[in-house]
């Protein structure tokens, strides 16, 4: 090998590491389950989808749907699903996306910060860049057997908790956010809120990786409580798994960001208004997702505690606009010295 | 009447390379070299790259940190345990499948490779069932060190099994028996004859077995409940630092974690040579 000898020595490190920076920053990218070749405006009635995991079914009824209205017409999808924070690096690493679907805002700025969405994204549309929502419930063992009515009892000694890994999993910050939020009170105690925190992370007896992997734990029988989120909880009862849930007093409303990439073709945005409109709420209703808009009626919500009303009315919903917005949230609960990583060392 | 019986037949001396690769062998050469560098010197490079890209200082505060260096213990030293165990119950379970005939034989060894086949999140379902709260022997080992161990010994199981097996088929049982004729114990015969003869299969086995364990993720993820400082091993804290938007950091554990594994296997890759030489 005289590759690295001579002349074209220097040349051949400098290809050598290019060549290495770029694979990397290639890796994230073969995470979802399926990506297509190509730039997202290539063709103009393909939509290539890039989405977290759950929201996958709702999704893909919604295409379903929307290829049958006018402006649907002749639409087809190429969707890919997996961790919203890996979707997130994959479309920065370069895949194709024409709407991206995460589960909570951060992923969504790693994407505006690599210029794939544009800045204005929350700006389209009357929710605010929101495509769908849901509320953080407690999950119990069938029949509940340790009586379980809140957040108060889950912090007593003696209960195991189980829940996604916040350092792992995006999405469950919304699960330690809406164990704080609760506490914080109409008196906004935040000394009590951390103290709450304090004993509710110190009865956390398994910290997964994914929503997923925690509600497997939680079947194969650790722990006696599971955080999870409403239409998760519905969608795991609606598959036959032995859990219940309850929708306690004051929680955490979940917001799942949707934005159209720059370069997207037209029946992009017109998508993305069918996901926020009356009848797009009503798919998403189905799959357990609360109506993000007023005027939706959901009915017959296979796994919901009462089906025909699956989404009572929670007396204190905090949003993460309330706790200062996801930049701030971000900082103070999981940064390097926030109130979530000193709790958990 | 010869009173010298001629030497028996050596095997012909390899012809001695002259430097120069036929055009064969140097098409064939170049296509691993580049297969090679692509799919593994690359990456590697890559890594170390990103560690270091923003100079000694952050890679040396990322490796330093409290939680970090926990991981690796854990990970490393959980690595090696696993390894010697590997080496020894490993080539146990080779003996007796090369050795003796018993009923059932055949599905035993199509079981062993199973934990190669699994993916591993499957394996870590089967083994949370198997050793969780619900388990049949009544072994809760969700979120303790010993469900790590078990779950990285299930995963490496395979390694030392599979290099050592061939290695023993092939060794004539007649030596052994004459080793026995003359008097020599079973242990004799075992440390004389028959260790030497495998020692380099288990230590390579054993250096594949390591180097699965050390960065093994899905298997241990569900068992270990990811408890900081206590069962949260190096992959996981390397997902969270990718997450979290740290992939300096990411990439400089994953460069010592590097280091040492290669570490490990050279250490075993000269032992290897060393019991190869002896043999």
């Amino acid at each position: 090998m005289n590759l690295l000898r001579g002349r074209g020595r220097t040349t051949a490190v400098l290809a050598l590491l290019t060549a290495s920076t770029i694979g990397l920053s290639a890796c994230g990218s073969n995470t979802g389950t399926a990506s297509s070749s190509g730039g997202g405006g290539g063709d103009d009635k393909t939509i290539d989808i890039v989405g977290f995991s759950v929201i996958k079914s709702a999704y893909d009824d919604l295409g379903e749907a929307f290829a049958k209205t006018p402006a649907g017409e002749g639409v087809t999808f190429k969707s890919s699903y997996g961790a919203s924070g890996a979707q997130a690096r994959a479309v920065v690493a370069g895949q194709a996306a024409d709407l991206v679907a995460f589960s909570l805002e951060p992923d969504m700025t790693k994407v505006v910060e690599a210029g794939t969405v544009d800045a204005a994204w929350k700006d389209a549309g009357d929710t605010d860049g929101i495509n769908s929502s849901s509320v953080v419930v407690i999950a119990v063992r069938k029949g509940n057997p340790k009586g379980i009515k809140g957040w108060a009892d889950i912090a007593e000694p003696g209960v195991g908790i189980v829940t996604a890994d916040p350092g792992t999993s995006g999405a469950a910050k919304w699960n330690l956010l809406g164990a704080y939020a609760q506490a914080l009170g109409t008196d906004k105690d935040e000394a009590a809120a951390e103290t709450y925190l304090k004993s509710f992370i110190g009865n956390v007896v398994s910290w997964n990786d994914s929503g997923r992997n925690a509600t497997d734990t939680f079947l194969k029988g650790t722990g006696d409580v599971l955080i999870s989120y409403e239409n998760e909880a519905i969608a795991a009862r609606a598959a036959g798994e032995e859990l219940d849930y309850i929708v306690p007093d004051s929680t955490l409303l979940i917001e799942n960001p949707g934005a159209v990439t720059k370069d997207a073709p037209e029946a992009t945005s017109q998508f993305l208004e069918y996901i926020r409109s009356t009848e797009g709420q009503q798919i998403l209703a189905k799959d357990g997702y609360r109506p993000i808009i007023d005027g939706v009626t959901p009915t017959d919500v296979e796994g919901a505690n009462d089906p025909a009303a699956p989404f009572p009315t929670v007396k204190t919903l905090t949003t993460i606009a309330d706790l200062g917005g996801w930049d701030e949230v971000d900082a103070k609960f999981f940064g390097d010295d926030g109130i979530v990583t000193k709790l958990r060392k | 009447m010869a009173t010298t019986t001629p030497a028996p037949p050596r095997r012909r001396p390899r012809p001695v390379s002259s430097g120069r690769l036929t055009t064969a062998s140097g098409i064939g050469l170049g296509v691993s070299m580049l297969w090679l560098s692509l799919i593994v010197l690359l990456p590697i490079a890559s890594i170390v790259v990103v560690a270091l890209q923003t100079g000694f200082g952050p890679f040396w505060e990322s490796v330093t940190d409290a939680e970090a260096l926990d991981t690796i213990k854990l990970s490393v030293g959980a690595a090696v345990l696993v390894t010697v165990i590997n080496a020894v119950l490993g080539t146990l379970v080779a003996w007796v499948l090369v050795r003796d005939e018993f009923w059932g034989k055949r599905i035993v060894e199509v079981i062993i490779d199973i934990p190669f086949a699994l993916p591993t999140i499957v394996a870590g379902l089967v083994l949370i069932s198997l050793y969780g709260p619900q388990s049949p022997f009544g072994a809760n080992l969700v979120g303790t060190r010993r469900g790590i161990f078990v779950a990285l010994l299930f995963v490496t199981l395979p390694f030392v099994v599979r290099s050592v097996q061939p290695v023993l088929m092939e060794m004539e049982s007649d030596v052994e028996e004459a080793a026995a004729s003359l008097g020599a114990s079973n242990l004799t015969t075992f440390r004389r004859i028959v260790l030497p003869t495998i020692a380099p299969a288990i230590l390579a086995g054993s250096a594949l077995a390591f180097a699965r364990a050390l960065g093994e993720f899905g298997s241990v993820i569900l068992i270990s409940a990811n408890l900081i400082g206590k069962t949260e091993v190096s992959s996981a804290y390397m997902l969270k630092l990718i997450e979290q938007n740290d992939t300096t950091g990411a990439a400089s554990v994953a460069t010592l974690l590097l280091v040492v594994a290669v570490i490990v296997l050279v250490l075993l890759d000269s032992l290897q040579r060393l019991a190869a030489r002896r043999d």
